[in-house]
């Protein structure tokens, strides 16, 4: 339709067939008829009950609120450490840290490869020198804390763990999570430094250590959210990331390690993007199926192994960078779908996040829309609200058997690793992102301002800009710390994290020594990549 | 007589990991009956030119979504000059604020293809702005 003409635009919703987002099959009406074959005291049960469709506490958000959770992280440790300290003192109640490429990947800032990317996308962190600054006047022990780390996890984690031992916190009583969800970086987010099967031992190595030493700890954020952010549908994004977790289960087990030891710390990431009901539907599915799996397939017994504890975050593809101000009304919407379908903790994107991480204006606005569904919606007072609702429980239904049916084809694969060292779930979800991307072209499937109701002339909006200035802040306090540590014991400590890499003892005492010495990430990563080599992802077109 | 097919690299410079929007480009390109090579992802400016190189490639598409492209797109510029590939044409996608994009065409990158750019748009200009 020509921008030129004057007629009243008449709301289009065409189409003979009506799908979810994700292609999902939406019907007219739904009645009683649709759950004629439901079975409430099975399938539903109550909040907090077996098996836990209705949400995992008895009281949910009465009991407490989910945590207001913003992924932040830009520059240096001091740049980031002033934007959690805003953000706690505007009403979150967990940090979130986000952290670069180069810290992503175990290099350090000075690295050749972390040219032009230091502090961009995240915070700067080199050793554990960056992790007390990171945390500077911020009590471990008052807060809880959740960092996206999976390659370099271990190291990470033994950086916070250090930090709050210099906090005087005892380890028990410290709670947060690491990402930690290599299994997805195969499959979507890509940032994974060594190959798949060194990279469960690992993780294996740090749900052992987790339990007797941090066991309030979340080991794994199994995760959907890069899943479905790469193209997949909010069905494969359900499968893919449960399936995930089954396999870590696995790996587990194999390790030696007790279920009802290490499952209740596994927690889940989804995705909350447009549609509003299959998102609802996703989430209650998602607990539904991982307590029967767990108590049918696992024989689990503590009631907190069948938990599938949810932190969302709102879609950051479905931002546009026309139009930023709709952006408030996606993540609004997309927010109060994380609310219904009863997650444990929120993201909510920030308007201008297409082009750059958010001002400190976007992200209060992001947060205010979590405080404005939390005191103002009423959404909080009553447990699981949609529950009953005949599309809701029909979708339910209909995405658990979905799932299950994607279980079964992996399975056939001999598991998640196979099937990832085939390109099953790559591939599905690239073909997943080219029809959306076709369904896009053709006007099947509308984004406001983007392919409709489109503006010409648009005023720019501020953005947060990252300099230089933290690259060659980094290099300099590495050229300080290399030059004030104890380069002997340093030499020392990697020798023994690599001979333990060559080994089968657990890597997280020989990594937390490396860490007290002031061993660099990249350091400490190295050692692990002369052991385990690099994985470099094969071309699966 | 046939035509020769226009022979496109796609590739992802840094450590930026997201290849959603470059492969869809990819199989757009191809679907469109170009030849398509993907460089794979965490590619230096020197791995990109020497595979452009190596392919004999009518055009690289750069796609980058962590911001770096301002450090590292002037490297590929400079590397593609040197190398005598000023024949090949360069564009790019992905996370490229509008106040960038003036300096980039001046270093040589024929167009940039921010976020909600269609497929159609990226085909259509590939097709016009290579030599069959």
């Amino acid at each position: 339709m020509s921008q030129s003409e004057q007629t009243a635009v008449v709301p289009r919703i065409e189409g003979k067939e009506f799908t979810t987002i994700s292609g999902h099959p939406v019907k007219e009406t739904y009645s009683s008829q649709d759950l004629k074959d439901f079975v409430p005291e099975r399938d539903l049960g109550k909040p907090g009950e077996f098996p836990f469709t209705r949400g995992v506490y008895e009281n949910m958000y009465r009991g407490r609120l989910w945590t207001m959770r913003q992924f932040a992280g830009f520059g240096t440790a001091e740049d980031t450490n002033r934007r959690f300290k805003y953000l706690l003192q505007q009403g979150q109640t967990g940090l979130s840290v986000a952290f670069d490429y180069p810290t992503l990947f175990g290099y350090d800032s000075d690295h050749p490869m972390s040219s032009g990317e230091v502090g961009r996308c995240g915070v700067a962190i080199d050793s554990l020198a960056d992790m007390e600054a990171l945390f500077d006047g911020i009590r471990l022990d008052r807060v809880t804390t959740s960092m996206t780390t999976n390659a370099p996890a271990a190291m990470i984690w033994a950086m916070y763990l250090v930090t709050s031992e210099k906090q005087g916190v005892d380890w028990a009583t410290l709670s947060g999570t690491i990402q930690n969800d290599i299994l997805k970086e195969y499959i979507a987010q890509k940032t994974f430094i060594y190959p798949p099967r060194p990279s469960m031992r690992i993780i294996t190595d740090i749900l052992a250590f987790a339990t007797p030493n941090v066991p309030r700890w979340n080991t794994i954020s199994i995760s959907g959210y890069h899943i479905r952010e790469a193209g997949s549908t909010a069905v494969q994004e359900l499968a893919f990331t449960l399936r995930d977790g089954i396999e870590y289960v696995e790996h587990a087990l194999r390790a030696g390690l007790e279920v009802d030891d290490f499952a209740p710390r596994l927690s889940f990431f989804f995705d909350v993007h447009n549609d509003f009901f299959e998102e609802v539907a996703k989430l209650r599915a998602a607990r539904r199926i991982w307590a029967r799996v767990m108590k049918e397939k696992y024989g689990a017994v503590n009631p907190r192994s069948l938990l599938c504890r949810i932190h969302c975050q709102t879609a950051g593809v479905s931002l546009t960078a026309q139009q930023p101000y709709n952006n408030v009304v996606r993540v609004s919407l997309q927010a109060l779908a994380a609310v219904l379908g009863g997650a444990q903790s929120l993201h909510t994107n920030s308007l201008d996040e297409t082009l750059s991480l958010p001002t400190e204006q976007a992200v209060t606005l992001a947060l205010r829309t979590q405080q404005i569904i939390a005191y103002e919606s009423g959404v909080p007072a009553t447990s699981d609200p949609l529950a009953g609702s005949y599309f809701v429980e029909t979708l339910t239904n209909e995405l658990e058997q979905a799932c299950r049916a994607y279980f079964d084809r992996i399975d056939s694969m001999g598991g998640m690793v196979s099937a990832i060292e085939r390109g099953y779930p790559q591939r599905q979800i690239q073909d997943a992102a080219y029809r959306y991307q076709k369904a896009l072209e053709s006007r099947e499937k509308i984004i406001v301002g983007v392919n409709e109701f489109v503006t010409s002339e648009e005023a720019p909006i501020d953005m947060l800009l990252i300099d230089e200035r933290a690259h060659e802040s980094q290099c300099a306090k590495l050229r300080k710390l290399r030059a004030e540590r104890n380069g002997g014991a340093v030499r020392r400590c990697l020798d023994k994290l690599k001979r333990a890499g060559e080994g089968k003892e657990n890597l997280l005492p020989p990594i937390l020594e490396c860490v007290r010495e002031y061993a660099t990430l990249g350091e400490m990563c190295d050692a692990l990549r002369e052991v385990f080599g690099e994985y470099r992802e094969p071309n699966f077109d | 007589m046939s035509e020769k097919r226009i022979r496109v690299l796609v590739a992802k410079p840094g450590l930026d990991g997201h290849d959603r929007g470059a492969k869809v480009i990819a199989r757009a390109l191809r679907d469109a009956g170009m030849e398509v090579i993907y460089t794979g992802l965490r590619q230096t400016p020197e791995q990109i030119i020497n595979a452009a190189l190596q392919e004999d490639v009518d055009a690289i598409g750069l796609s980058i979504l962590s911001g770096a492209h301002m450090h590292l797109f002037p490297r590929i510029m400079d590397l593609r000059r040197e190398k005598g590939l000023e024949d090949v044409m360069v564009f790019a996608g992905g996370i490229i604020p509008d106040q960038d994009i003036p300096r980039l065409k001046e270093s040589g990158i024929a167009e940039i293809f921010p976020p909600g750019s269609s497929l159609e748009e990226i085909v259509s200009f590939v097709k016009s702005h290579t030599k069959n």
